[in-house]
């Protein structure tokens, strides 16, 4: 039998931070129990019935006691609030720059694709010391991408996209859960993340490397499925631009204005007629159910590495 | 020749001290069973309002292949029952049987009315391939919002003609005591907890019209 | 006090005092179609005790498969099936009627001087939708169960699972409408059939807890009626409400579905801390401390409970700033329990405790209903909530909760109110050692959990690493004591009930009007409305002895 580990491995930038604020929830309120159960062995031994001890009389100034108590646990608590909503806030913003690795959850594996096209199952390979970003989808019902060494975790939706992100900070293979229950094989839909120096991070990349990376690969399916026609240079469809477009904001024909996202653009490609470009006539068709998610994300990664057109076209 | 009737009422339940503490303790019930109805609707207005919100084109849509003539009628049949049960509840006040069992029996025959204009809707609706499950075909882009909207439309309309069925039957029960002189100015606590629920009925449905009919017909 | 009964030897007592309720009539159709509160709770007692030990066998192979990480006992799909019914079974089965239906419903007309509940007819209305409710949900595991966990998240539950799902569905929407009307009964009871002389603030804590709860009941369970009913039709007829590929949005279910699930938390609670609050004034021989803090905390908790639900879904896809809001209202919700436990130890300062069996379970209840409320802190704080949610750390918060909490609770309140419920008294010595065992047991078994969960164990795993074997044994040796100590009181409550000793009106000298009757009470609680003319928990101090 394996031994009585305790604590999870400290792996990254955010399992630092969480270990103190575990620390400081377990301080905060290992006090007030300790507190509360050595008041009640106190009072049950001084005051049980037949002890000598003296009773004081009734007190009439009770609300004293009440709100002093309850103004300090109430202080304690929003301290404990405030340092958890701040560091949720940083979890949930990725640095600029940061590494995109696209995710597929499907009944009961874990798919990843790196930029450079690199395809890997129940595995994912970093460097160390890089930040990561990882943008996650589902193919069926939800998962829940979890890696307890990084104390991350993000439940992944079909229909949308989640994303989460991480530093790794420590060389080795941390284990990876799926952490919302999908069926029979929940408990197997792991794998493992293996973090890596960056000199053996770049040679694996390149033991790996496919013929395209993901915007290559996106680029031909751009072409094979016909989204140039309408949206390339030499069309005579007024459809609206893609160049640049990732990451800008787009007005629309409602009158909204929304974020170029990696949603939208996923939207706008499965649900063209749900939120139609302010001054474009509402004709793209949709291609709900003839495009997979693995194609989505490369058609994605294709788009975001449009730089704007020049200027003097339309 | 009078139809006051001011008839001795039966002893209170042997819970009750009086029969006042008996009718108090009925006007509470019949108003914290109201508020559970309104959570009860209040599950499918939101997962109408979200849908919507999501959805505008398509319910929009969707809202212009609704019967509007049919549920405008409904909703004057609604709420002329709701003004012969108030007025049955006023007649009873006053202990007037023969007026309190005419108004009730009107109220059942409006609301009988209501849901045999339902039923015809429905069953265009389902001519039109309008009913989610069984056959749903529209040619639109917006398909699937429609689809969405002809459910929740379904589901509303439905729970609430279910409500509106068990309220029939219920005046009915009153209309059939009424007429046996069962109620008196002293005691008529029961013509008063079904007004509230028809009341209530009407309410819900005076809430459903707007958001099923004049959705994409109007603005 | 008490009259202990002539026994000749060799014959078995009755177990029925002449012209009590138990003795107004013996025929099975007088109790199937009895008015009186006092047999529906017996009626209720029955169908629950039923239930929490099928929900305990499945929890017994659960922790008994646990015990090998590779999961052999059973397979993957027994596994799903078995959590699935301890859930469903546990949640709406045992936790949520409980206290209300059993102690409450026999309890509460006494408590008010009354003769019965506003309602009788709806009450026993009640019970045979409850029985109807749990008779289908039980088919549906008999006839192969299902998958879904008991929070039936979409798609999965309305498109991939294939388990009799939308039976259960069905028993669960049914035992709904038991808990709404249980719900409505008792608001109307404690409002109006209150005894002259019962002002609002001399009524005891447990019919402000109560009351409290039956809010909660009328006003959520409603939106669980229509969550299940959208998702039966939705998995009946792929419309598309929940489903993302049909335009649907699995998030709505969540939202409408904790919308309900989390005041249900409450409901299971604030019975629980309603009967500790009767319990701890009687046995230190004490007013309570901060009467009317306690019962504005009661209040505080049901509504500010519905205000909390997004802290299920840090993790699922909610925006930043509901996780925001939702945490910080989760952190407002502890602070009126933090309230309760504070003025509970306050009443035991300066007392004159003793350490019968319900003041055993009562102290029991305060250290781990604080131990688990404190651990809801840990989750409610939203960074570490994205390390600990989907893990064995919610599951042993949880579980401190409703079973170091609730179910304790409901033990304390069963041996209080015995004698007054049968008319006998039961054995101390076993109900004491039981107590001592359940906690102990207790704390075996849900401790461990608190650190596989901080490991990284996912919930719902039938399988796991190796690396997280020594807490699970651990955990699972904890179980079995717990199973034990929890079929004790089958024997010695059992055995009470012919060979106790008879109980007189007031064994525990408890103020409160139900110990003003005799033991059993006779079928209309009170021959004359009792007059209330003093506040609860009137107990006079006692003489310090003059030789310790």
């Amino acid at each position: 039998m394996p031994g009585l580990p305790v604590l999870p491995p400290t792996a990254s930038n955010h399992a630092v931070e969480l270990n103190w604020l575990f620390a400081g929830l377990l301080g905060t309120t290992g006090a007030v129990l300790l507190l509360v159960f050595w008041l009640m062995l106190l009072f049950c031994v001084r005051y049980r019935r037949g002890s000598a001890a003296v009773r004081p009389s009734p007190s009439q100034k009770s609300w004293h006691w009440e709100v002093t108590w309850t103004a300090a646990t109430f202080v304690a608590f929003l301290a404990l609030y405030f340092w958890g909503a701040d560091f949720f806030l940083r979890l949930r913003r990725a640095p600029a720059g940061a590494t995109e690795i696209f995710v597929v959850g499907k009944q009961w594996m874990w798919k990843a694709e790196h930029p450079g096209g690199q395809r890997e199952i129940d595995t994912l390979h970093l460097p160390v010391n890089r930040p990561v970003r990882l943008v996650m989808t589902s193919q069926d019902v939800i998962h829940d991408f979890f890696v307890p060494a990084f104390r991350v975790k993000q439940d992944v939706l079909p229909g949308r996209y989640e994303d989460l992100w991480f530093t790794p900070t420590e060389v080795g293979t941390f284990p990876l859960f799926c952490a919302e229950f999908c069926g029979t094989e929940h408990a197997h839909m792991g794998g493992e993340v293996i973090i890596m120096e960056p000199a053996a991070f770049s040679d694996w990349l390149e033991a790996e490397r496919p013929s395209g990376s993901l915007a290559e690969q996106g680029a031909a399916l751009f072409r094979q499925y016909g989204c140039s026609g309408c949206h390339g240079p030499n069309s005579t469809v007024h459809a609206p631009p893609l160049e640049g477009l990732y990451g800008r904001p787009v007005p629309l024909q409602s009158g909204a204005v929304v974020m170029a996202d990696e949603a939208y653009l996923r939207d706008s490609i499965l649900q063209p007629q749900a939120q139609i470009a302010a001054g474009y006539p509402a004709v793209m068709p949709s291609f709900a159910g003839q495009i997979g998610e693995e194609d989505l994300m490369k058609l994605i990664a294709y788009i975001k590495s449009l730089a704007p057109r020049a200027a003097g076209r339309s | 020749m009078p139809d006051v009737v001011a008839s001795a009422a039966a002893p209170p339940e042997p819970q009750f001290a009086s029969l006042r503490q008996q009718s108090e303790v009925a006007s509470i019930g019949i108003w914290a069973f109201l508020a559970t109805e309104v959570l009860f609707f209040g599950g499918m207005l939101l997962a109408y309002a979200v849908f919507r919100k999501a959805y505008p084109l398509g319910f929009a849509e969707a809202g212009r292949e609704t019967k509007i003539v049919i549920g405008t009628i409904n909703t004057m049949v609604l709420l002329t029952s709701s003004v012969t049960m108030a007025g049955a509840v006023y007649a009873a006040e006053g202990g007037r049987r023969r007026l309190l069992t005419l108004l009730l029996i009107l109220t059942a025959a409006l609301g009988l009315a209501f849901v045999g204009l339902k039923g015809l809707e429905y069953s265009k609706e389902y001519e039109e391939h309008l009913v989610p499950g069984i056959d749903f075909a529209f040619a639109s882009p917006h398909a699937n919002a429609i689809q969405l909207f002809f459910f929740l439309y379904f589901m509303m309309t439905g729970v609430h003609a279910v409500h509106l069925t068990i309220g029939i039957i219920v005046v009915l029960v009153m209309a059939v005591r009424a007429g046996r002189g069962a109620f008196s100015p002293a005691y008529h606590s029961p013509v008063e907890v079904t007004g509230l629920y028809w009341h209530f009925v009407d309410l819900v449905w005076i809430f459903l019209y707007p958001l099923i009919y004049l959705n994409g017909r109007v603005g | 006090m008490t009259a202990a009964a002539e026994l000749l030897p060799g014959l078995p007592s009755r177990p029925i005092e002449p012209e009590s309720y138990l003795s107004d009539g013996f025929t099975l159709r007088s109790w199937l179609l009895t008015h009186d509160h006092k047999r529906i709770a017996i009626l209720y007692f029955a169908s629950i005790s039923a239930f929490f030990f099928i929900g305990g066998a499945a929890a017994t192979v659960i922790r008994l498969h646990l015990i090998d990480p590779a999961g052999s006992l059973v397979s993957a799909d027994t596994y799903n099936r078995l959590f699935t019914m301890h859930g469903v079974i546990m949640v709406w089965f045992f936790l949520i009627p409980s206290i209300p239906t059993t102690l409450g419903n026999f309890v509460i007309p006494m408590m008010i001087g009354a003769h019965d509940l506003a309602f009788p007819r709806l009450n026993l209305t009640s019970w045979y939708l409850f029985v109807t409710g749990g008779l289908l949900t039980l088919y549906a595991v008999l006839a192969g169960g299902l998958d879904t966990g008991w929070t039936f998240y979409t798609p999965f539950s309305t498109a991939y699972s294939n388990g009799h799902v939308v039976i259960a569905l069905l028993g669960i929407f049914v035992a709904g409408f038991s808990s709404i009307l249980t719900g409505l009964n008792f608001i109307v009871t404690i409002h109006r059939l209150r005894a002259p002389g019962m002002t609002w603030y001399r009524m005891p804590v447990f019919l402000w807890s109560l009351y409290s709860t039956s809010v909660i009941l009328m006003l959520a369970t409603p939106v669980l009626a229509i969550t299940l009913a959208l998702t039966a039709v939705e998995r009946l007829l792929h419309v598309g409400i929940f489903d993302p590929a049909l335009g649907g949005d699995p998030l709505l279910f969540q939202h409408l579905f904790w919308f309900y699930s989390h005041p249900a938390v409450y409901i299971m609670i604030l019975p629980g801390m309603g009967v500790v609050s009767e319990i701890i004034p009687c046995f230190a021989r004490k007013p309570i401390f901060g009467y009317r803090f306690i019962v504005w905390a009661s209040v505080s908790i049901a509504v500010i409970g519905f205000l909390v639900w997004g802290h299920h879904m840090f993790v699922a896809g909610e925006s930043v700033f509901s996780a925001l809001v939702f945490s910080l209202l989760s952190f407002a919700v502890a602070v009126p329990s933090a309230i309760k436990v504070f003025n509970w130890t306050a009443t035991l300062h300066g007392g004159w405790i003793t350490f019968e069996a319900p003041m055993l379970y009562a102290l029991g209840f305060i250290g781990l209903f604080t131990t688990g409320g404190l651990t809801g802190l840990f989750v409610a704080t939203l960074a570490f909530d994205v390390h600990a949610t989907d893990t064995y750390f919610v599951i042993a918060h949880f579980h401190y909760i409703m079973v170091g909490g609730m179910v304790t609770a409901y033990f304390a309140g069963l041996h209080y109110w015995w004698p007054k419920i049968t008319g006998r008294l039961y054995s101390e010595w076993w109900a004491q050692g039981a107590a001592i065992l359940i906690f102990f047991g207790f704390n075996l078994t849900f401790f461990p959990q608190f650190i596989l969960g901080y490991l990284g164990m996912p919930r719902r795993y039938h399988a796991y690493p190796p690396e997280f074997q020594a807490w699970n044994i651990l955990s699972s040796a904890g179980a079995s004591i717990l199973a034990v100590a929890y079929v004790l009181p089958i024997f010695y409550l059992g055995w009470s009930l012919f060979r106790g000793e008879r109980a007189g009106p007031n064994p525990w000298g408890a103020t409160g009007l139900e110990w003003q009757t005799p033991s059993p009470p006779p079928t209309e609680n009170f021959a004359e409305t009792p007059t209330v003319r003093r506040g609860p928990y009137q107990y006079e101090p006692e003489p310090v002895p003059q030789n310790a």
